[in-house]
């Protein structure tokens, strides 16, 4: 078992119903490292917090060696780059032109992607039409990346499926208590079936939240 | 081959000229073709579906979108000489926190200057100064972000500094009366000639952007 030294600790501070927080845990999942959670509370952010995200003072953020990285992207590259032995699995290749694609993926899901079906989601009856429209938009131009592949790193879980958890497990939650159908069998099958195949993957599973208790938390956050 | 890397970028961008920068820094040839973004070409159109916007590198005919992960692709491609990036994961996991910050505030918050009037102009002007001063706290007693050398955080940064005139101007404000740590940087940047050659001159960019404002329809 792991010495309980400050040097080798590592250290998530997170969000539970957070997918940005989430993908942390599944990162180092993947890499089989283990680490200590602390759940924050955004409306009362703890002094640690303050320490280690001072700029932004939001999760997530992991404490290695005493030093902290925030912004999920960057801390999953740094995950995957110091982790990084034989039995690692590797989230990015190691071809430039394959790694910057998978970087391009990544920042348009967050750019681009999540906001779309946020905002469909949450949208009000006049602004609708239009949010729905951009949501499908958004998530026919993520399939077409995907094209006929297992997971959008090939055979196995890479950088993009691990950021894409919020298309994976949230937007199925979220369009639900909306009442949209965003990701269907029907509208995008290749999605859905690549969305069944990472929740369904044994690491995978076991660090998504409960799907019963994230329903909850939204369907609460729906009524204010 | 002056073939093999190409880059479609505008002239007046400040996303654009971060590739050229690091271009120039690993001293690689390429053709670059000037794009008009009124009127957006085929080539661009289909280089870059997905967000039809500049800059887009294209190495051996593949396109690479996104400025900063194109600087990173040249950094990992042309990886024998003067690298960009630090190699020791935690130093490159904070010059790429710092590259994203840029990203994520400073176009935004000088856009609320020169895009906006009254009190929200008064704002922006407020959070611009204050994003500089935390990029200047960021630097310290460094001579560049990237330590002794210039580095993947001050090639984000120094490329708003060409667009600094025209956002004065229309802001009716001095950056460098609240901010003369940053200008020192840009100007000790500019001191190299992969920046000197590659920002463009300031007056043209505020043409350039009372241009866009009308186009845009914005007073």
């Amino acid at each position: 078992m792991a010495s309980s030294s400050d040097n080798e600790e590592v250290r998530v501070l997170g969000k539970w119903a957070s997918p940005f927080s989430n993908r942390i845990d599944l990162a180092l999942k993947l890499k089989g490292v283990p680490y200590n959670y602390s759940e924050e509370d955004l409306a009362n952010k703890s002094l640690d917090l303050l320490k280690y995200n001072p700029v932004h003072k939001k999760v997530p953020v992991l404490v290695h060696n005493g030093n902290s990285i925030a912004e999920s992207l960057v801390i999953l590259e740094y995950i995957d780059e110091v982790w990084n032995n034989n039995n690692n699995h590797a989230f990015l290749p190691q071809d430039p032109y394959h790694r910057a694609l998978a970087r391009f993926w990544c920042k348009t899901l967050d750019d681009k992607i999540l906001p779309a079906i946020w905002n469909a989601c949450w949208s009000d009856e006049k602004g609708r039409e239009k949010a729905v429209e951009e949501a499908l938009e958004a998530l026919k131009i993520l399939q077409d990346e995907l094209k006929d592949k297992k997971f959008f790193g090939g055979e196995t879980i890479g950088l993009v499926d691990i950021a894409a958890n919020f298309i994976g497990y949230w937007v199925s939650i979220l369009q639900e208590i909306a009442g949209l159908e965003l990701l269907t069998i029907e509208k995008f099958p290749k999605l859905y079936k690549w969305s069944q195949e990472y929740i369904n993957h044994p690491v995978i599973k076991e660090g998504l939240p409960p799907r019963d208790e994230l329903f909850a938390f939204f369907k609460a956050s729906a009524k204010k | 081959m002056e073939n093999e890397v190409v880059l479609l970028d505008l002239w007046a961008s400040m996303f654009g000229m971060r590739v050229r920068i690091a271009l120039a820094e690993k001293g690689i040839k390429y053709e670059y073709i000037e794009q008009d973004i009124w009127n957006k070409s085929d080539l661009l159109l289909q280089m870059n579906p997905v967000h039809k916007k500049v800059p887009v590198l294209i190495h051996k005919g593949k396109p690479i979108c996104e400025s900063l992960i194109a600087v990173q692709y040249i950094d990992e491609v042309w990886n024998d000489r003067s690298p960009l990036l630090p190699s020791d994961p935690y130093q490159k996991s904070q010059a790429r926190f710092w590259a994203d910050y840029v990203d994520k505030k400073i176009y935004d918050l000088a856009k609320k200057v020169w895009a906006r009037k009254g009190e929200e102009q008064e704002a922006g002007k407020k959070e611009f100064i204050e994003a500089l001063q935390l990029l200047e706290a960021e630097l310290g007693d460094k001579p560049f972000f990237g330590g002794d050398k210039l580095g993947f955080v001050d090639i984000s940064l120094v490329t708003f500094y060409s667009w600094f005139y025209a956002v004065e101007t229309i802001g009716n404000f001095s950056i460098e009366s609240e901010c003369p740590k940053f200008i020192s940087w840009a100007k000790r940047c500019l001191q190299k000639e992969s920046v000197a050659n590659t920002l463009p001159n300031s007056e043209r960019v505020y043409e350039f952007l009372l241009d866009a404002k009308k186009r845009l329809g914005i007073e």
